[in-house]
């Protein structure tokens, strides 16, 4: 077997487009599965027994959507919601059924981070906002949500590069990214150097968003 | 009219599994808490007390019975009005429940925002408030910046920042180190004198008690069974739970151990009980030294709460038996005696 010669040259503006059709796929996914998770685990949060609205019937039917959805594997969600994707987004294949999956992807694994931040809110806390005479929307909104902040923008850094994994498989319904150009160039055609190249791409998005979100955190946390 | 007024309160939470039964956590409270007083609700943990002082804020709603805070019912009110009658009433937390996102400042405001006070208004009261406390200078400070004696001060300032009549205090120095527990006592003890304040105090430190309470209650499984002036519940406690609680503090008769040794080392024991406005320790030692007893303080104290004075003395008495005899029942006609050995 001859060595061959490494094509990663010629590529360099396909390197160059999928790197920035990742940021953005992720950035928006990250729009709108975050703000759509954040309202479902707040929903979480306060449906809970002993939450702020508790409710039986709520708490049960969120709880159930979200563990039905989230232990589903990305790969065969992407299949499993194409129906859906073409109903809301008018196609099953390309950038924008890729953002749909992924929106449905991530939601509820966000849904759970934020629930889970909340949650180690102290109750005293809450309470101690309750003997003010806050409403409960008030508690939300001033005490809950800005006292959970540093552990949800850890959360939410941790949901960030798990969408940026996410966005890798994009290529088996024919989206960009990085990760569907290292496949198609790299790993079938057997050029190591081009699938390296996309491995540290990936791997320095991922630093800066963790380096940013860490720094965010602390700021908040003021640790 | 009391400022607080419990009738017939009970609260029972629904039982933890189906078919369980429901726990009672109040079974039946009456309680009248007049302006000015600063109120102690003492008893172990469990007894109830904290779900009493929820009672009157209406944090939790009682389950039946009537709840009457400065004239207003509080039983079957709406959130939004019992949002209004919370404004109206401190409170303070064992664990102090600052907003850890916010700054002392900000947690002053906290309450003012929620009152819907102006910008001005707020930035005046705040200032005030922090001075009352003598936190001026940790105005921009975060709470995990301050020590636990700071943080309260704070909870206290927060508390009081929409002037209520009103303030309860949960445990407010158990999670504190005893000087910084006289630090908040003393505090509290000024809210109450300075500013007016009514005081319900929720503890289970006697210490709390004799300091700065001028009335108690004591609870027990969910009833109180003992209530009065401090300084009559410390002289003459009935309760056993309350004998148990003013012991922690106040030196009884010596029993268990104690007695056993004292019995081994002297052959006459008395205590003698001495209460505000009985016959003084003069009157009584002239009563032995008459008869040529001799005596030795072996056990008790003398005790000052809330301006009365009182304690029991256990003696040891030597001299010739037959005078030791008359003079034992010489001092049983000035005070209460009990012969020990």
């Amino acid at each position: 077997m001859s060595t061959r010669e490494t094509r990663l040259p010629e590529l360099w503006d396909l390197v160059w487009q999928n790197t920035v059709s990742t940021l953005w796929i992720v950035a928006l996914v990250m729009l709108i599965g975050g703000l759509l998770g954040l309202l479902l685990g707040v929903g979480l949060y306060v449906s809970r027994p002993g939450g702020l609205y508790q409710n039986k019937v709520v708490s049960a039917v969120l709880n159930v959507l979200v563990n039905f959805f989230r232990p589903i594997p990305f790969v065969i969600l992407i299949a499993a919601v194409q129906p859906a994707a073409r109903a809301v987004v008018g196609t099953g294949i390309g950038n924008r059924a890729l953002v749909f999956a992924m929106v449905v992807g991530s939601m509820f694994a966000i849904a759970r981070i934020v629930e889970q931040n909340l949650v180690t809110v102290q109750p005293g806390v809450i309470e101690a906002a309750r003997s003010m005479g806050a409403s409960r929307l008030r508690i939300l909104r001033t005490v809950a949500l800005p006292e959970a902040l540093g552990p949800l923008v850890l959360g939410y850094t941790f949901a960030f590069v798990a969408v940026i994994d996410m966005q890798a498989i994009a290529s088996v319904i024919g989206g960009d990214g990085i990760g569907g150009f290292a496949l198609q160039y790299g790993y079938r055609q057997f050029d190591t150097v081009v699938t390296w190249t996309a491995v540290v791409i990936i791997v320095v998005i991922v630093q800066l968003v963790q380096f940013g979100g860490n720094r965010l955190a602390r700021h908040f946390l003021r640790r | 009219m009391a400022l607080v007024e419990l009738r017939d309160v009970r609260k029972e939470y629904p039982p933890a599994k189906r078919g369980g039964e429901p726990v009672h956590a109040i079974r039946g409270v009456d309680l009248d808490v007049e302006a000015g007083d600063i109120y102690a609700v003492v008893g172990y943990s469990g007894a109830g007390k904290s779900t009493l002082v929820r009672l009157v804020n209406a944090l939790e709603p009682a389950t039946s019975g009537s709840v009457t805070v400065d004239g207003v019912e509080l039983t079957g009110l709406k959130e939004r009005q019992l949002q209004r009658v919370r404004l109206g009433i401190g409170m303070i937390f064992q664990q102090f429940n600052l907003l850890h996102s916010r700054t002392v400042w900000g947690n002053l405001a906290y309450p003012l925002e929620v009152a819907g006070v102006g910008r001005a208004e707020q930035q005046q009261r705040i200032s005030e408030l922090l001075h009352f406390v003598g936190l001026a200078d940790k105005a921009h400070q975060y709470p995990e910046q301050l020590s636990g004696g700071q943080k309260q001060r704070v909870g206290i300032a927060r508390a009081l920042a929409t002037s209520p009549k009103l303030l309860l205090a949960d445990e407010a120095t158990s999670a504190l180190d005893p000087d910084t527990t006289q630090e908040v006592l003393d505090l509290l003890a000024r809210v109450n004198r300075e500013l007016g304040i009514t005081v319900v105090v929720i503890t289970h430190e006697m210490d709390v008690v004799r300091s700065i309470a001028n009335k108690v209650a004591v609870m027990e499984d969910g009833l109180v069974v003992e209530r009065g002036l401090v300084k009559d519940v410390f002289a003459e406690p009935q309760h056993a739970v309350t004998k148990r609680f003013v012991g922690t503090v106040v030196d009884t008769v010596p029993a268990g151990e104690v007695l056993d040794d004292l019995r081994q080392r002297h052959r006459r024991l008395v205590t003698l009980e001495f209460r505000e406005g009985s016959p003084g320790q003069s009157q009584v030692f002239a009563e032995l030294l008459d008869r040529d007893v001799r005596f030795e303080l072996v056990h008790g104290g003398i005790e000052r709460v809330q301006g009365a004075t009182f304690g029991n003395l256990t003696l040891a008495l030597t001299g010739e038996p037959a005078r030791v005899q008359e003079a034992v029942a010489a001092v049983s006609r000035l005070v209460r005696t009990e012969e020990l050995a």
